[in-house]
């Protein structure tokens, strides 16, 4: 299929665009196979506006008289206006919009045509490999190994062709058990903990049905999980209720009969079109201004979104609090393990690993904990706030998690090493991209796309020093602490860096931003200078010292070595550590 | 001091305050002729100013103990529970007694002594000087002078001595127009905008009633507007609901006619009474101090209490003033019932966004001491400083401060002092130590001696002014445009979590970057003079090599760190947000201190059974 034949009016000139935020602006209005571009008419400093049609969420037109306006609502939750004059320039490019954003075929999206403008140092796709995963694991514990019973595809369809299980089950045992959970996603590893050789595990739902059906095999592999005499967790994250429904449809949960050692808790986390829901409603409400006070805090409170959140994150706290203070292992899951069994994992490691907290291990983790664990992105991010269209698999799921690091980000903003702009970038990215990274809903999907070959990793662009530049916070220090989040209501916070992005001025904000890094880096300057400083000091010391010595004097120079990095500072002890380090990362950058 | 039945407690716990398993602290308890002191086993000390107290509340006998709540004014509550009920009873009468107070001469102020000799106790009362302040506007001028019609309060009791007015209005138009007006509290100038030469002024209502009128009111408010001369019109904003001032009128008050008054624009904004704020917060603290709170009971609760509906409100009604007077080079006078609640708040924070001097940490102090102190906002009653009616009490100034924070959260670079300093003055608003803030107006003030007897708060706020600078304070902020133009838009409004949880530290973000930059801009500081007497010293020994200069060197790079010293003021109190938080906290926190943990802490006590574990999950996620 040629795009051309979608695009019925190519070009329209003396367009005006109505961004968010900005005043109007005339210019030209230009479709392309990919991308919506508006350029203005100044020659100099013009603005233009590229906007990937895989980005639009919906479009909505209207006439007045012969001047039509076209609305199109992004997924980035950005809202712009276009003015066309001519009543048919206006239907048919509405129309082409329309067509080219929902476009049915992936092998027809932007990453299959997309061909990057910079040079590719290290590629993505083979960033983060199960085999490397596997090697850091097997430094330290020798109980796993990496099963290719999958590599077909065959045993389990959404998971990835190798996963790490307990050495004492075999390949055998493993495609019993997946016969027993349901989508086959029989339990894998999901974090070990090296503080204490604890483990979180996921899986999907158990298939006991109503006559409590069970899995020798599938017992065995759990319990090869724990240690002689300990008992470990299953986090459930449906409601009891739910889970006892589920076993009507041939679901269920695991019965304390069949897993003594076993303790189920009960998290409800809401799944599909409650989110979705959730989501339409609060930007609903943060893009309406003319609300007032009242009507807006019931709308906040009305969109449950933030108790989506508080709920997530006690799940994953309670995961991290099993496993690091009970020292117990730990077993996730929901129905179909691929939404809020991932939310709880992926934030759990969070909250525990300090790798998770840097910029390589969080995408490691988004790799492991998402995309090889099966969310199914393409189904998930089909749509965003704006969608009408009441589709099934529609979820914010991937926001959610997003979301929750946010919170947790801001109150330990010196433990991460990226920034909350990084954040938003994964979010718009899952949503539409150059990259292939979020396309498809498994590995097996991507492999049968050949994405590897055919698109450019997300990661291939992030991980330049151009790019990581962008998406480091200045303040980081490395935490290798457990952090517990707070979850009380007075602690959470409506993520306005997504949520009010478009609506609100940010100029002050942006700007004190700005002036936060001004004095970091004014900060690091004077700490090198004083240190290049004290050195040259204490050399022309040395050779005072060494005439001296000839004469016969005391040394005393080497108070001023040792004095050095104990520099007192004028408040606290926090930045004696700090101004042995700062100077040391300058002179890395 | 007779009031104390007991000095000492042993065996004392304090409840954390939103645990559901009953976590404690065990230590003792001491009584002060001043203070309330907790002493914890790790020796961690809890102040409590008798003057804080807001209520103590004894709850019925527990198998542990006499369970003994106290509420803070500056909305610190603590639990104890005492062991034997007797003694809970005399700490509970002694408190009772010592928080309530009957005269003045019996607060903290008239008996704190921060060992200032007297010559810095008069300076540290000259710091603040409003004549140096009206000066600065640009008043006397050809407009305005300073009127002695209430040199001795004779016209009006609640306003300072020294008033501005228009030339035009003579001294017969001041007194018939202040006899025209609730308590005498005619029109007068509280800022004048020296570019545009329009005047914000204040007053009470009118005692319109019906249908009265006052030629000489009339005239006051025309001299108002010719003193501006370059705009006709004036606004009159009537700060409160529309409903409200009409039912005034039967009561012989009212708003004005505009048929009346010629050339008059006039504008109800409609910000809420003091019971309604009174109940207001009451509401909102119940609903932020609920132990298991739900995010839609949080929210909820936030919107039924109106809260920050009010603090809206009050913003909006500012911005409207700000808006006549920049936009419209209007002048306005603002004023509510008795003009010393609304209409302080309306007047300061209009002047706050239209003049950056308020910005700084002088100028609010300058600020507060002319449109809350001197035109007789009546601190003692709206604090509760003397044991008086409590239909008096109301939260007009905290909201004023609480308007401030969202505007330095708007604007991060505009304000030269920082949340912590807004604290700080909330605190002392509330804890007599100081004389500022006692009583009800200048007059009661001056009879009580307060300038001979107590001590000011100001210069001991300067003296520590390091902890309230804002580190990304630009004073150049926006140059052409001193003026701060909010955007009031409701998602803008926070809850101002720091205030009403201060000493709630679970609640708080584990680690600041506000703070490590305030202490990165500060070593900064000390870096650059580093630098300074390095070079200076390397300079040197290029010259002429010394071993001498090496010893001092190594003294001088090293001064003992300013903001360790203890202020004599503040040794007794909690740290508010403590600076050097983001280094007690920069390790992991505790899952103790959360929520999420008080199921997992029943849970580890030995093998619970399943009953129990759902009970626990329940609870959890209620």
């Amino acid at each position: 299929m040629e795009f051309a034949e979608l695009i019925k009016t190519p070009r329209a000139d003396n367009a005006v665009l109505h961004g968010p935020r900005c005043p109007a602006v005339r210019g030209t209005l230009c479709l392309t196979g990919h991308h919506l571009i508006f350029s203005s008419r100044r020659k100099e400093g013009g603005e233009e506006l590229w906007l990937l049609h895989a980005n639009i969420d919906c479009v909505e037109k209207r006439f007045v008289g012969s001047l039509g306006t076209i609305v199109i609502k992004c997924k980035d939750l950005r809202i712009i206006q276009l003015d066309i004059p001519g009543m048919e320039e206006c239907l048919n490019i509405a129309s082409s919009i329309e067509a080219l954003s929902t476009l049915d075929s992936i092998t027809l999206m932007y990453p299959f045509f997309y061909r990057p403008m910079f040079e590719v140092v290290e590629d993505g796709w083979r960033s983060y490999l199960p085999e490397q995963e596997f090697e850091l694991l097997s430094s330290v514990t020798d109980e796993w190994r990496l099963s290719c019973a999958n590599k077909d595809f065959s045993v389990c369809p959404t998971y990835p062709p190798v996963v790490i299980i307990p050495k004492c089950i075999d390949d055998e045992a493993l495609r019993k058990v997946a016969v027993f959970r349901y989508g086959g996603r029989f339990p894998v590893l999901s974090y070990y903990h090296k503080k204490n050789g604890m483990v979180m595990m996921r899986s999907s739902q158990p298939l006991t049905g109503t006559n409590g059906r069970r899995c020798k095999e599938d017992e065995k592999l759990i319990n090869a999980t724990l240690r002689p005499g300990k008992r470990g967790y299953i986090i459930d994250t449906r409601s009891l209720n739910v889970a006892q429904q589920a076993r009507a449809k041939g679901g269920g949960f695991e019965q304390e009969v069949y897993y003594p050692q076993w303790r189920r808790i009960h998290k409800c986390i809401e799944r599909f079109n409650i989110l979705q829901e959730s989501l339409i409603k609060l930007v609903e409400a943060c893009n309406d201004q003319s609300h007032n006070m009242d009507r807006w805090l019931s709308k906040l409170e009305a969109s449950n979104w933030l108790t989506h959140i508080k709920e997530i994150l006690t799940a994953a706290c309670l995961a991290a609090q099993c496993i690091d203070r009970e020292g117990a292992s730990v077993l996730v899951h929901g129905s179909d393990g691929t939404d809020s069994t991932l939310q709880v994992t992926s934030l759990a490691q969070i909250i525990l690993d300090p790798r998770c907290r840097t910029i390589r291990g969080f995408e490691a983790l988004v790799v492991r904990e998402w995309l090889q664990a099966g969310h199914p992105f393409q189904l998930r991010c089909a749509q965003s706030a704006y969608s009408n269209t009441k589709q099934k698999w529609e979820a914010p799921v991937f926001l959610l998690f997003l979301d929750c690091v946010w919170q947790i980000l801001r109150q330990f903003p010196c433990s991460f090493e990226f920034n909350e702009q990084f954040l938003i970038m994964l979010f718009e990215h899952a949503y539409a991209s150059q990259f292939g990274t979020f396309l498809g809903n498994n590995e097996n999907e991507r492999s049968k796309l050949k994405l590897t070959q055919k698109t450019m990793s997300l990661w291939s662009w992030v991980n330049r020093s151009e790019e990581l530049a962008r998406f480091k916070n200045p303040l980081f220090e490395a935490n290798s602490l457990v952090i517990w989040p707070s979850v009380a209501p007075q602690s959470l916070q409506l993520w306005e860096g997504v949520f009010l992005r478009w609506n609100r001025p940010s100029k002050f904000l942006d700007e004190a931003q700005e002036e936060v890094l001004n004095i970091i880096n004014y900060n690091r300057e004077l700490q090198a200078k004083v240190n290049a400083l004290r050195r040259q000091l204490a050399e022309l010391e040395t050779d005072d010292r060494m005439q001296e010595n000839l004469c016969g004097t005391t040394p005393t120079f080497c108070h001023i070595l040792i004095g050095f990095p104990k520099r007192q500072c004028p408040i606290n002890c926090h930045f004696q550590f700090a101004s042995v380090l700062l100077p040391a990362e300058g002179q890395r950058n | 001091m007779e009031h104390i039945r007991t000095t000492k407690v042993e065996q004392v716990k304090l409840l954390d305050r939103f645990s559901t398993s009953n976590k404690s602290l065990t230590g003792t308890l001491y009584l002060t002729a001043t203070h309330l002191l907790f002493i914890d086993s790790s020796r961690r000390e809890t102040w409590i100013l008798h003057h804080h107290i807001a209520a103590v509340e004894k709850l019925p006998l527990t198998t542990s103990g006499c369970p003994l709540v106290i509420q803070c004014k500056n909305f610190r509550i603590v639990h104890f529970v005492v062991p034997r009920e007797r003694d809970c009873h005399d700490v509970y009468n002694s408190l009772l007694q010592l928080s309530r107070t009957a005269k003045y001469e019996e607060l903290y102020a008239f008996s704190y002594n921060p060992k200032q000799n007297e010559s810095e106790q008069v300076k540290g009362w000259q710091l603040i000087d409003l004549a140096e302040e009206y000066k600065r506007m640009g008043v006397p001028n050809d407009y305005w002078q300073l009127s002695d019609a209430n040199r001795d309060y004779k016209i009006c009791e609640t306003y300072p001595r020294d008033l501005y007015v228009p030339r035009t209005a003579s001294k017969p138009i001041i007194v018939g127009s202040s006899k025209f007006r609730s308590k005498g509290r005619f029109p007068v100038l509280s800022y004048y905008h020296k570019d545009k030469k329009a005047a914000i002024c204040r007053c009470s209502q009118p005692l319109s009633g019906f249908s009265a009128r006052c030629l000489e009111d009339e005239h006051m408010l025309q001299a108002i507007s010719k003193a501006n001369p370059s705009n006709r019109y004036m606004y009159v904003m009537d700060t409160r609901p529309k409903l409200n001032a009409m039912a005034n009128r039967a009561a012989g008050k009212g708003y004005e006619n505009e048929d009346n008054y010629s050339n008059i624009r006039f504008q109800f904004v409609g910000i809420e009474n003091i019971h309604v704020m009174r109940s207001s917060l009451q509401k909102l603290l119940e609903v932020s101090g609920t132990k298991g709170l739900s995010v839609n009971d949080f929210l909820s609760g936030l919107e039924s209490s109106g809260w920050l509906r009010h603090i809206k409100a009050v913003l909006d009604a500012a911005v409207f003033l700000v808006k006549a007077i920049a936009v419209e080079s209007a002048s306005v006078l603002v004023h509510c019932s008795d003009g010393w609640d609304r209409t302080s708040q309306v007047c300061s924070l209009g002047a706050l966004l239209l003049d950056s001097y308020y910005r700084t940490i002088k100028g609010f102090m300058v600020l507060i001491e002319k449109d809350w102190i001197s035109f007789g906002h009546k601190f003692s009653d709206r604090c509760c400083q003397l044991d008086g009616d409590p239909k008096e009490i109301s939260p007009v100034f905290t909201q004023f401060l609480e308007s401030v924070w969202n505007l330095m959260e708007q604007f991060p670079q505009a304000f030269e002092y920082n949340e912590a300093f807004l604290l700080q003055i909330h605190e002392h608003v509330h804890s007599c130590q100081f004389g500022n803030f006692l009583g009800n107006c200048q007059k009661e003030r001056e009879e009580l001696k307060l300038k001979e007897k107590t001590y000011s708060l100001w210069p001991f706020l300067l003296d520590e002014q390091k902890k309230y600078q804002n580190p990304l304070y630009s004073p150049d902020f926006s140059p052409e445009l001193t003026l701060l133009e909010p955007n009031t838009v409701s998602f803008n409004f926070k809850f101002w979590r720091n205030m009403y949880h201060q000493f709630d530290r679970s609640m708080h973000p584990r680690q600041s970057v506000y703070d490590l930059i305030m202490n990165m801009s500060e070593q900064n500081k000390q870096l650059e003079k580093d630098i300074k007497e390095l070079e200076a010293k390397i300079k040197q020994k290029n010259g002429q090599p010394d071993a001498v200069i090496l010893k001092e060197h190594q003294q001088s790079a090293h001064p003992a760190p300013v903001a360790l010293k203890t202020p004599p003021c503040f040794k007794k109190e909690q740290p508010l947000i403590p600076v050097n938080d983001a280094v007690r906290t920069i390790e992991g926190s505790n899952t103790a201190d959360n929520r999420y943990s008080e199921f997992m802490e029943e849970f580890s006590k030995a093998e619970p059974a399943v009953v129990s574990l759902e009970y626990g999950v329940a609870r959890m996620t209620c």
